[in-house]
């Protein structure tokens, strides 16, 4: 067996028995980068030399017996969590060159739990995007293809699309991402992987370059939910410097997968059956509900009203925070600086933000301040924060009749480059299933369950109540066992 | 008679507001944990935070926090349990995260009231419309170098009280009369040292003028002005550019201006057109800010006395009169100074050394209350030996003097200069009788009427006994020699 090919809780068993060394496992993968990034571009920064020094640590402290419960496992960080040393782009050319001076505290909670950086995945600059597309370092290509057209470069989703397509492709044994209208669990979802946006609060934002704040959350991407619940349980935590981040305790969410799903009420939101939804989404969503009764949960139909508004509030709040939050690359401290010899003040903001951002996080920047501005705050900004909030109460209700909702995780299965993106509002349809759980700050798990007629992944997204990601876990685990997805992606280690 | 300035179409009203920004006491910012003393090396005291750093998150400090709320109970003001942050969007090279995070919607402390005492002895109530917490920006440096300029961030971040006042103030008096008051409760608060000159209070000053009767007229925002003095001539200045405007037919329009204190006038900054877009909304990092009730009422029973609570109970329990209460409290400082002196002692006798003597000795010295020319243990000690009789009034002026250029205690000087007044009866009768007996012919005088010698009798004798008698037994003993 290829070390590659094991699940990180696979690895971690074979790393206690004695049976690889973290250096060989890290060696393993750091081959898989170098042969298989050139063409998947899923990282940005490639940091070979540190991850075999780390790997060589960790071995020196599983000797000493003071292995963490991560200990020697290579992972991948998406570019959005600031790395102590480690070049940080968050995808774009405005920070190029930009070494942070500290670590974000997710992923220096990963390290402390003996985890091994590979280097920084690839995203869509500033994490807005779901395609990877917007990367100012370029797309990332989808380990997987079409039966039917293999040469069609397929997007991986975005924005965590380098962290999804490393774990696919068998890079690294898991990754870090983070899900602001659906960055973690769509990317999983086109590439075939398990990916969890926890509760808004469960993990700390200090560190993650800001994209919408009060939508932000960190979140891991592995092969099995399984192994998403180990990583959660090291990411997650109360951090007094995010003063969202929740002060409670941090459950055993691998134990979580183990439980039964007898007796528990799934949801289905009727509202969530959309017009022109392709056949195989809804066939799919159709064998999650059965798998689950079969499992002995019961299917009760709900409805989140509010639902359909979604959309457009998520493309409101979120520009809206964003169009602040990028203030703050301005070219006077860090980062990308454009200025001519004799440039005032205003000369230097206007070239070193028009060369340091992309298109699409321009109009987002344009959006969000349009929104924010006199005479159209109460029309857009206060609007979409009272949907927001009837949003959320929608699945307060909800909860009264149900533990988890199923859903599907995307409208379609990866496109392909070129396809979605003349029309900016046909990309972001992508979010449609995905943003509520980031209105309303729910945990959404996305688990791989079928595969359309070309062969591409699909996934199921279950969400829960807020702080309830077992429930989740437990209900994603049981759709996992019940698909039994052993597709693999035509592009991978060891292939 | 209310203050009116005269234009040329007759008697103008001035309407007055002020906006105070304080910056907080406190050891550390509003929402890093950054040092803020003034003066330090320019960027040594900035974190990451402060700096706006990708992915770095305020967090509140409570200290700032309850600073704001035992000020608001100084200014009698009602405390909000529920509080918001918001972003206030602008670019500048001294605003890092390009924003200020304020409290726009939801201030922490609403309404309130501060009562003026005006030089006529009146007072009034002067509304206060709301207290908010916000950062100070950084400081932008021009003058360092001749194309570039110079960003310090060690002020970003730091944590700053912006009080406004109900457009209340009707006279410069009235302004620079709140404003000195402001200072003073933030002071006795110890929630802003109110140094005007460090810029850790500074005014933004409302104006506008109407003709009795009306309603209010267009204001213009007079911004940083950084002294009471400063504050007061801006007042007048605006008014007067205001009144000319009207009357030259013109219109005031809303706009923003700076104080020229070289020219004492006022110049356009920004017109209303120009005013910023500040596209607030609510600080998406920050939860909004709950403080339950038993914490503002523990603070608010650990609230040193204030100076109207002072000005009163030196006015009932030390029989001073209401203007030198008023001149005692000013500062927290001279207060404690009094108080030292008044205890036990003749409460309006220490009132007069401190506000007359003392007072003197430390503008002629160049010192302050703080660090007074004569302590008040020594002062105190100089009030016993009058008491005691040791030494007369006058004698204690010149003890006064010398514990002033020597900074000796009274009683060393009186037994080193051998200033000790004489209550001897029999050595006084003598000095007497030799002044008497070398008068004879003043004597006579005296004896036929002529009243008026007494004094010179009086000078006579304490000239003989080098001003050390003692006044009363001098006069005492005289009046019965010569009768």
């Amino acid at each position: 067996m290829h070390p590659t090919d094991f699940t990180l809780a696979g690895a971690v068993a074979a790393l206690e028995e004695g049976v690889i060394s973290a250096e060989e496992l890290t060696r393993a993968h750091v081959e898989a980068v170098e042969a298989l990034n050139p063409r998947l571009n899923a990282l940005i920064t490639v940091t070979a030399d540190q991850a075999m020094e780390a790997a060589r640590a960790s071995d020196a402290r599983r000797k000493r017996g003071e292995a963490g419960p991560l200990e020697g496992i290579p992972l991948a960080i998406k570019d959005l969590f600031c790395t102590e040393g480690v070049q940080t782009t968050a995808g774009s050319k405005i920070l190029e060159g930009f070494i942070p001076p500290y670590e974000s505290t997710v992923t220096s909670q990963l390290k402390r739990d003996g985890a091994v950086f590979l280097g920084k995945a690839n995203l869509d600059e500033f994490a807005m995007g779901s395609s990877n597309l917007t990367s100012a370092y370029g797309g990332v290509l989808n380990p997987w293809s079409r039966r039917n057209d293999p040469d069609a470069r397929l997007v991986p989703g975005g924005s965590s699309g380098g962290s999804a397509a490393a774990v696919a492709a068998r890079m690294a044994l898991g990754a870090t991402g983070t899900d602001t209208g659906g960055s973690i669990r769509q990317p999983a979802a086109f590439c075939g992987i398990a990916g969890i946006k926890p509760t808004y609060g469960r993990c700390s934002r200090f560190g993650i370059v800001a994209y919408a704040s009060s939508l932000d959350q960190a979140g891991p991407f592995g092969r099995t939910v399984e192994d998403c619940a180990i990583l959660l349980r090291s990411m997650a935590g109360f951090d007094p410097k995010d003063s969202t981040s929740a002060d409670r305790p941090v459950p055993d969410f691998a134990a979580a997968c183990g439980r039964s799903v007898k007796g528990l009420r799934i949801g289905v939101p009727r509202e969530y059956h959309m017009d022109g939804m392709p056949a195989e989404i809804e066939k799919l969503w159709r064998q999650g509900l059965d798998w689950l009764r079969e499992a002995g949960a019961e299917i009760v139909d709900i409805s989140l009203p509010h639902a359909r508004y979604a959309l457009p509030t998520y493309y409101i709040v979120a520009p809206a925070e964003a169009s602040s939050n990028l203030a703050r690359y301005d070219g006077v401290r860090f980062g990308k600086r454009v200025a001519e010899p004799n440039s005032d003040l205003r000369d230097l903001y206007e070239r070193t933000r028009a060369a340091g951002f992309g298109a699409e996080v321009r109009r987002r920047i344009m959006i969000g301040t349009y929104v924010l501005s006199a005479g159209y705050y109460d029309a857009y900004y206060l609007k979409a924060q009272k949907v927001r909030a009837l949003i959320a109460r929608d699945f307060r209700e909800a909860w009264s009749k149900v533990d988890a909702i199923l859903a599907p995780a995307t409208p379609s299965a990866a496109f392909a480059e070129g396809e979605n993106s003349d029309d900016p509002v046909q990309m972001y349809l992508n979010d449609v299933f995905t943003v509520t759980a980031n209105l309303a700050g729910l945990p959404g798990l996305s688990v791989p369950a079928g595969l359309d007629p070309q062969g591409l992944p699909l996934g199921l997204q279950v969400l829960g109540r807020p702080f309830d990601e077992e429930t989740v876990f437990a209900v994603g685990a049981a759709l996992e066992r019940a698909a039994d997805f052993r597709a693999l992606p035509g592009m991978r280690a060891g292939a | 008679m209310s203050y009116t300035i005269d234009g040329e179409t007759g008697p103008w009203e001035l309407v007055i507001g002020l906006e105070v920004h304080a910056q907080v006491v406190s050891n550390a910012k509003l929402f890093s944990g950054a040092a803020t003393e003034f003066g330090a090396e320019p960027n040594s005291q900035v974190s990451f935070i402060d700096a706006g750093f990708p992915g770095m998150l305020p967090v509140i400090n409570r200290e700032c926090v309850a600073q704001a709320v035992r000020t608001g109970l100084g200014l009698n003001a009602q405390v909000n349990l529920w509080s918001r942050f918001d972003r206030k969007n602008y670019f500048y090279a001294d605003l890092p995260q390009g924003y200020q995070i304020s409290q726009f919607a939801h201030p922490i402390i609403g309404t309130g009231q501060v009562e003026i005492a005006l030089q006529d002895g009146s007072t009034k109530v002067i509304g206060i419309t709301r207290l908010h917490l916000e950062q100070d920006a950084g400081k932008s440096i021009h003058d360092q170098h001749p194309s570039k300029s110079f960003i310090d961030l060690n002020r970003s971040g730091v944590a700053l009280m912006e009080i406004v006042s109900e457009p209340d103030m009707r006279s410069p008096e009235e302004a620079g009369a709140y404003l000195t008051k402001l200072r003073q409760i933030l002071r006795y608060l110890g929630t802003c040292d109110g140094n005007m000159e460090e810029g850790s209070m500074r005014a933004d000053v409302n104006v506008s003028v109407r003709k009795a009767g009306e309603e209010f007229r267009t204001r213009c925002e007079v911004k940083n002005v950084n002294s009471i003095r400063f504050v007061m001539q801006a007042v007048e200045a605006e008014a007067r550019r205001q009144i000319e405007v009207w009357e030259s037919g013109g219109e005031v329009t809303q706009e923003t201006r700076l104080f020229d204190t070289g020219r004492g006038i006022t110049r356009s900054m920004r017109s209303k057109e120009d005013a910023h877009d500040y596209r607030y909304f609510p600080d998406p990092d920050l939860p909004p800010l709950v403080i339950e009730q038993s914490w503002v009422d523990a603070l608010k029973a650990a609230l040193p006395e204030l100076p109207d609570a002072r000005r009163a109970r030196y006015v009932h329990d030390f029989g001073v009169t209401p203007y030198d209460a008023h001149v005692l409290t000013l500062e927290k400082e001279t207060a404690a100074y009094y108080e030292a002196v008044a205890k036990g002692r003749d409460a309006k006798q220490a009132a007069n050394w401190v506000m007359g003597d003392l007072f003197a000795a430390i503008n002629r010295t160049k010192t302050s209350i703080v660090e007074p020319p004569v302590s008040a243990a020594d002062l105190g000690a100089l009030l016993d030996l009058m008491a005691d009789n040791t030494l007369s009034g006058k004698l204690a002026k010149e003890v006064f003097e010398a514990m002033v250029e020597t900074g000796r205690a009274p009683g060393l000087i009186v037994e080193e200069r051998g200033l000790r007044q004489v209550t001897d009866t029999g050595a006084i009768e003598a000095v007497i009788d030799g002044v008497l007996a070398a008068n004879a012919d003043k004597v006579a005088e005296y004896r036929s009427g002529k009243d008026k010698l007494f004094g010179f009798f009086v000078g006579q004798t304490m000239r003989a006994m080098q001003g050390k008698g003692n006044p009363a037994l001098v006069n005492e003993l005289l009046k019965t020699k010569l009768s």
